[in-house]
């Protein structure tokens, strides 16, 4: 018998696979939503607890799913920086569905309503998966889960306009998943393993004789290009702002914030533990996932100045914000993976509430979604206003928030290579300021009145209320302490 | 020209899948209609399963299928099981997709009366 917090990742994941059936026989709406927010809560409780012992006794674990020892069985492997990413992801779907909460009553047929949830906690056992598997293959399937499941909480808003974004959301996904697939195929023609430990080793045993290196190349290639395209990597980027913009405010806050993570998570947890990043960096392909990275950033934040759709906006900056997570991979070295992961975190809090306040922001304006017509939005309801301001302030990168630390770390992590970091240093630069150039008007927008009157304020949406609260203190936090949680990453990686 | 020829035999099976997979991607990029697109994936799979299954086969060794008594025979027997289950796997993820692209294109057909990929982007662009 195994000590009770082995289980737990393999227990959180059986979690939601369990949820998902049992909220599939409800029919009431309401009370799914009940057991879907108390589920994300109790992994993110289970995660915090794995969490926290990790970090104690500085350890990384395997646990063997059924009586298959390797090499044939199937294989969960738990470290410290795999625990906080999915204590994250859980909070931060909680938080997403409570502050979508009157937004999906509005969006979604109440009859369809309990399906919703079904697909949320489908999309939490793909993350899941996604993050603790240690098997190439049960990789694959969890990408494609995540990507049905994405879909249908895309098409939740049953409109035409959202029901094309998702068809072109399936095909690019498809696509992807596609290529991983025949790159798991070449891996195991070459290697004959699927669990990334073997695998691993017989690459170290090709890598020492020299054989296979276009081989290899080719590989690596296709895993970065299948997940590059789930993970929104420039130039497979085209299908996000539609999908992430058009649909329900639940729905936009969970895929930006923590669906198009769980691929990047995989593409490093493939790079670090089966191809290492000596090889990656042998077969060059960091610097193609670093200059991608690069490009995704100044690419998004431009599309983002000249988009007119508050969620769209948000979107695009999506796009910018996991440029950032590329080049941070894309370093090939072990500050920049670590200033990645911590990008992970901060993001996915900050662009969970940005979209979550302009959900709010603009229910309270008569549900119209163009940022012109949020104006004085902010005014009817403060709380979202100030959500919102402080998203968007994070994102530009102002001290004391989470978006500062995570720019802090990642420009101090390039100090290592002289080209990469005059490369990088510019370009963080450059996308600050875009930044600021379609975030700080957006703001203005929000507070500014129309004409003089003072609107009335909206009354209040208790569970947006306590997300926005929590989500604050959680970009507040990051920003201030971030230190700690940036030791956990680091411990993490060591352990990987 | 023999020695071409061999190395043809010998990767027939890696030549046809990649055959098959450049005419389902083609289709895939080339063709208008959402049905005809979905069969372009389907394609794909398949080229990859064709890959993968042949991964595992080893000329002249038979499924392994372990009888009483011939669970002690040497492994040489049989051929490689595992791409096979993975080809299985493979193809329920690969139906499972194409229920769900088909019932949406279905969606999508009766919220607007075309299937036509262009003519779709182009009614959504004037709704906005």
């Amino acid at each position: 018998m195994l000590p009770f917090y082995r289980y737990i990742p393999f227990l959180c994941i059986l979690l939601c696979l369990l949820g998902a059936i049992l909220l599939a026989a409800g029919k009431n709406g309401r009370a799914a939503f009940v057991i879907s927010v108390a589920g994300a809560l109790v992994t993110a409780v289970l995660s915090g607890i794995l969490l926290i012992r990790l970090m104690q006794t500085n350890e990384s674990f395997v646990f063997v799913m059924g009586r298959f020892p390797a090499p044939f069985g199937n294989e969960l492997k738990a470290g410290p920086l795999q625990a906080l990413l999915s204590t994250c992801f859980s909070l931060v779907i909680a938080l997403s569905l409570l502050g979508g909460w009157s937004d999906l009553k509005h969006d979604v047929k109440p009859d369809k309503l309990n399906l919703y949830f079904v697909m949320v906690s489908l999309t939490l056992a793909s993350l899941y998966v996604l993050t603790y598997t240690n098997d190439m293959f049960t990789g694959y399937v969890f990408i494609e889960i995540s990507t049905l499941s994405a879909c249908a909480l895309v098409m939740a808003k049953d409109r035409g306009q959202t029901l094309v974004a998702t068809l072109r959301y399936l095909f690019l996904s498809l696509l992807g998943s596609g290529l991983f697939l025949i790159g798991i195929v070449l891996l195991y023609s070459v290697t004959g393993h699927l669990l990334m430990k073997q695998v691993s080793e017989h690459i170290a045993a090709l890598r020492a004789t020299g054989e296979f290196t276009l081989q290899l190349a080719f590989i690596v290639g296709l895993f970065t290009a299948g997940l590059g395209v789930k993970s929104a990597m420039f130039p497979f980027h085209r299908w996000l702002p539609d999908a992430h913009g058009s649909t329900t405010t639940a729905s936009s806050a969970i895929l930006s914030g923590t669906v198009i993570k769980g691929t990047a998570i995989l593409l490093i947890t493939l790079f670090c533990r089966v191809f290492t990043l000596d090889t990656v960096d042998k077969l060059h392909i960091d610097n193609v996932v670093f200059v991608l990275g690069l490009m995704g950033m100044i690419f998004g934040s431009v599309s983002a100045i000249r988009e007119r759709h508050s969620k769209r906006m948000l979107a695009w900056s999506s796009i910018a914000q996991m440029g950032y997570i590329f080049t941070g991979i894309g370093l090939g070295t072990r500050a920049g993976i670590c200033a990645a992961c911590f990008h992970i975190l901060v993001h996915a809090t900050s662009k969970s509430m940005l979209f979550c306040c302009v959900g709010r922001l603009s229910a309270v304006n008569g549900h119209r979604k163009m940022l012109k017509e949020l104006q004085g939005s902010a005014r009817r309801d403060v709380l979202a206003g100030v959500g919102f301001t402080l998203g968007a302030l994070s994102m530009i990168g102002i001290p004391l928030l989470a978006g500062f630390a995570s720019k802090l770390y990642l420009a101090t992590s390039t100090m290592g290579s002289a080209t990469k970091m005059g490369a990088t240093l510019i370009a963080i630069a450059l996308s600050t300021v875009l930044n600021a150039l379609y975030y700080i008007p957006a703001v203005v927008t929000v507070w500014s009145t129309p004409d003089g009157e003072s609107p009335e304020r909206a009354p209040h949406d208790p569970t947006f209320v306590i997300a926005a609260v929590v989500s604050i203190a959680a970009v507040v936090l990051l920003g201030v302490a971030y230190t700690p949680v940036m030791h956990m990453v680091e411990v993490g990686f060591a352990l990987l | 020209m023999m020695s071409f020829l061999n190395t043809l035999v010998q990767h027939r099976y890696a030549i046809t899948a990649t055959i098959l997979f450049v005419v389902g991607l083609m289709n895939l990029m080339q063709q208008r209609y959402l049905v005809r697109k979905v069969i372009g994936f389907n394609i794909m799979d398949a080229a990859i399963f064709l890959l993968l299954a042949s991964r595992g086969y080893v000329e002249g060794r038979m499924a392994p299928v372990v009888a009483e008594g011939t669970a002690e025979r040497a492994a040489e027997l049989y051929i490689n099981p595992v791409p096979a289950g993975l080809v299985l796997t493979g193809i329920v993820v690969s139906v499972s997709v194409s229920a769900f692209s088909l019932a949406l294109i279905q969606k999508i057909y009766r919220e607007y009366g075309s299937s036509d990929i262009k003519e779709l982007v182009h009614l959504v662009k004037r709704e906005d």
